[in-house]
């Protein structure tokens, strides 16, 4: 949580959807990025054009920002609704920024020790053009004098924005702001702010960047999308690039098609991904199973937004854990992971087209709303982790003898040598009915029990493979810890936030993130938290997926539980209340916990 | 054609399954000897089908095979052409599979006018599942889900192809093999979307649409110099049903560019023999896009 003469500050921007609520945030905390400060920008935003209410959180410090936070510092209103709405959340010693010719302001809408900074917005506009835009322009300004930023920085990321548009947008547009900064020198207190900039410029991007960015990286060649919140960040990142790096990127008429598509594509060699989020994922399943069966390389991600149904479009959930599990008829081979922060989208993308390759199955990403959408600066990546593993893809150089290619060979890791097609001397028949090795299909007349039996053993072996290869689970913190944290997904962020703070207070806190969420680590899991003396698990959905997935796996039932399925994201300060209550005893264990 | 192409190169170990007498024997050998007579090499021709009896058709066929899901093999075929266009893509089905649960690919593939050949063994019944009814199904009929007679208005696979923006249409008869042969090898020569509907009668399931039924009323539109430029007239013919029914090619453009014409990202070569990764100077400036 951020104070006055603290290092980090929040700032709210709130209005009706179409308003310009986002290039103003994004303008504000990329200049942040590049003067060096950390940020973090999460936008509650709604499942429509225009009108609604929309709001933009951003978190800004010297240190790194690991989530939206709760209060807010400063809150630029840009309708009278934000004021309403979210007045009363504004900390003492922040203020409200807004245009006092266009709303009013009643003192009873602040809370107290909260400052009102009304600014006569559309008469300043005025000189800057029509554009009603413009009003925010100026708000930003008087934001960068109230949290004493430098104005330079603001004005050199507007005119990098709008360089396209031709000076006289650049100059409305600096030339706006600098009136908003010169009427708030005039007429507000002078800022209690000071920052230490260190003009590191880092990268600003959201989750879906990084995975769009991980699968180019990846030598992803072959994209196809339905457009689904909040998973069309993949898509629009791919899409103005794939004709500059030869990836072909096709929306298609809906996601059946786009994952048998990409399963089509996958099998014939191109390394290919679709992305989507639960309902569209619901389509996709018949086809996760094909991809098994056909052993093909494809990957899926799913980015979670609050269901069932069509649910909450545009708001936060991790609630498809069953989903993906579940995903498809029959036991089948299948590898599901959730990456845990923007950074890890990008490795782990990246590492879901070499597993896919290695294990020849689908591959599963598993994101949701907050890790995906939501911007933040971003160390730099470290490209030489970036290794492309092909698995036993055979050469489509060699040639072999008419009919002695077996494409499903039973071998000792499960995995079989892959020819793709064009490929001399191979040709084989992929089939979504049970086959044999030869890819002789043996469902109907050739129906034979025996061959049955080692085809699934065959292809499961290939998940025991897997789990030994895998990266273990690790432990964040002192093996005696009071309280053990466990997420997955982009929870991990807010309880890294929430340890911080526990730490400065004396406790000792250790954390576990599960990544690898199929084949799952059980062993590995379940010796962790057993070692465990109380053991909290932090998870965004109602019946605790997560946290049943464990005692499914391991047998081990973990403690205490905090879920969430409201929309909105975690914030710390309920899940320091919720640690801080079972660290004094006083919240009730779990009854499954006595269950070992 | 000559009676004695050699086309063995394109059978496979496996018997077809399929009843005696099946229609789908018939689009089986034609197939096999128009892959002959183009010269194709088996390695570069890859035959997807989704699920139904004549969806068997690839394990039958000697050439790279897949088969899918019921309903999604024009999806997946479509997948395979966009990651590697060198290959000639075959798709194989029946009517249920590609007119029934699979109709919205089928659209959506022939206006992106996609350089594959669709066959469809169109039998005017479900097979597989014991003889229901299907899109094609011709009002009245009595099948298994319509005990009492059918009582939807069947498809019409042509005129649907030519409003839908295919490029190459044409109807065979597995019971005039020569011409169904001729036709295929048209339509996998036709650069862009070409669909092959064939009466392929379902000996033990549809008790109307036999193979005496159709002899009786099919005649070529090639003997008759039907104008297959003439999108007007093609629509005017695939309406002829009770007493004389058209086959042969009915409507052909080369006006229209192929997917593979216009996307964009083909230029950098065949997706499945490109390079992969990054380069030095590429990730700087990607990063960089960033900041």
């Amino acid at each position: 949580m951020s104070s006055s003469n603290s290092k980090s500050v929040i700032v709210w921007v709130g209005g009706a959807a179409g308003d310009g609520i986002a290039s103003v945030a994004e303008t504000l905390a990329k200049a942040c990025a590049r003067e060096g400060l950390y940020t973090y920008a999460y936008n509650s935003y709604q499942s429509v054009i225009r009108g609604g209410h929309v709001y933009m959180q951003i978190n800004i410090s010297e240190k790194k920002v690991w989530d939206q936070g709760d209060l807010t510092n400063f809150l630029i209103a840009l309708n009278l609704d934000t004021v309403k709405r979210h007045g009363k959340e504004v900390l003492p010693g922040g203020g409200v920024i807004y245009n006092k010719e266009k709303i009013k302001v009643e003192p009873s809408d602040l809370g107290t020790g909260v400052a009102d900074y009304g600014i006569p917005s559309s008469t300043i506009a005025a000189k800057f053009g029509k554009s009603p835009v413009m009003q925010n322009t100026i708000a930003l300004g008087a934001l960068a004098f109230l949290m004493n930023f430098p104005m330079d920085a603001v004005a050199e990321v507007l005119t990098s924005t709008f360089k396209k548009k031709g000076d006289e947008v650049v100059n409305a547009n600096v030339g706006a702001a600098k009136a908003g900064y010169d009427y708030a020198k005039e007429n507000f207190k002078p800022s209690t702010y000071s920052w230490t900039l260190s003009k590191t410029h880092r990268m600003f991007m959201t989750g879906n960047q990084a995975i769009a960015f991980g699968a180019l990286a990846a030598g992803c060649k072959f994209y196809t999308a339905y457009p689904m919140t909040p998973a069309s960040g993949v898509l629009h990142w791919l899409a103005p690039r794939g004709h500059k790096y030869g990836i072909v990127v096709k929306q298609c008429e809906d996601e059946i098609a786009a994952m048998n598509m990409a399963v089509g594509g996958g099998h014939t060699g191109a390394r290919s991904m679709t992305a989507t989020s639960g309902g569209g994922f619901s389509l996709m399943t018949e086809a996760v199973g094909l991809a098994a069966m056909l052993e093909a390389p494809v990957v899926v991600a799913n980015v979670q937004r609050g269901g069932p149904s069509t649910g909450l479009p545009t708001k936060q959930e991790q609630g498809d854990l069953f989903q993906v599990l579940g995903a498809s008829q029959g036991d089948f081979p299948k590898i599901i992971i959730a990456p845990f922060t923007v950074e890890d989208a990008f490795y782990s993308t990246v590492e879901c087209f070499n597993l896919a390759d290695i294990y020849q199955c689908p591959v599963i990403l598993l994101s949701d709303l907050q890790l995906s959408e939501h911007y933040e600066t971003v160390d730099d990546l470290d490209f030489s982790k970036v290794k492309i593993d092909r698995g036993e893809l055979i050469p489509t150089t060699a040639t072999a003898e008419p009919g002695t290619y077996k494409r499903y060979k039973d071998t000792p890791t499960g995995i079989s040598p892959r020819a793709i097609p064009g490929t001399p001397g191979h040709m084989y028949v992929a089939a979504s009915d049970e086959h044999d090795e030869d890819g002789v299909v043996i469902s109907d007349v050739f129906t034979d029990p025996v061959k049955r039996i080692v085809m699934m053993n065959k292809r499961m072996r290939k998940m025991d493979t897997a789990l030994k290869a895998l990266p273990k689970p690790q432990l964040i913190g002192p093996k005696d810890a009071d309280i053990t944290f466990v997420t997955w997904g982009s929870t991990y962020n807010v309880v890294r936030d929430t340890i911080q703070t526990l730490e400065k207070d004396g406790a000792k806190v250790s954390h576990l993130n599960i990544k690898y969420i199929w084949p799952f680590q059980a062993k590995e899991v379940g010796e962790i938290l057993r070692s465990c003396k109380k053991t909290f698990i932090v998870e965004g959905n109602y019946t605790g997926q997560m946290e049943r997935l464990v005692r499914q796996e391991t047998g081990y039932s973990i403690h205490h539980h905090l879920r969430k399925y409201d929309g909105e994201p975690f914030g710390p300060e309920m899940v320091i209340k919720e640690a801080k209550l079972i660290l004094k005893g006083s919240v009730k264990v779990s009854e499954l916990a006595g269950v070992r | 054609m000559a009676e004695t192409l050699d086309i063995t190169k394109f059978k496979s170990k496996i018997a077809p399954d399929w009843c005696p007498g099946c229609g789908d024997f018939g689009v089986l050998t034609s197939l096999q000897k128009a892959c002959t007579t183009l010269g194709l090499d088996p390695k570069d021709v890859v035959v997807v089908s989704g699920i139904g009896c004549s969806s068997n058709f690839p394990g039958f066929f000697g050439s790279y095979g897949l088969h899918t899901l019921h309903g999604r093999s024009v999806a997946v075929a479509q997948g395979v052409k966009f990651a590697n266009p060198d290959l000639n893509v075959i798709m194989t089905g029946g009517d249920g599979d590609g007119y029934g649960i699979g109709i919205g690919h089928f659209i959506h593939a022939m206006r992106r006018n996609i350089n594959v050949t669709y066959i469809v063994m169109n039998n005017q019944v479900y097979g597989l599942t014991t003889g229901q009814t299907s899109p094609t199904t011709e009002l009245g009929i009595q099948t298994k889900s319509t005990p009492e007679g059918c009582i939807e208005v069947p498809i019409n696979p042509i005129q649907l192809a030519l409003v839908s923006g295919a490029t190459f249409i044409a109807r065979g008869f597995s019971g005039a093999q020569d011409l169904l042969a001729e036709t295929m090898v048209k339509a996998i020569k036709h650069k862009g979307f070409s669909l092959i509907d064939i009466f392929s009668p379902c000996v033990t399931y549809n008790k109307k649409n036999t193979y005496p039924w159709f002899r009786e009323r099919v005649y070529s539109l090639q003997e008759e110099k039907h104008d297959t430029s003439n999108f007007d007239v093609a629509m005017k013919k695939a309406e002829e049903w009770d007493t004389r029914i058209p086959i042969g090619v009915f409507y052909e453009t080369t006006d229209q560019a192929t997917y593979e014409d216009l996307e964009p990202a083909y230029k950098f070569g065949t997706p499945v023999k490109q390079k992969l990764g990054l380069g030095k100077d590429e990730i700087t400036a990607l990063v960089n896009s960033f900041k």
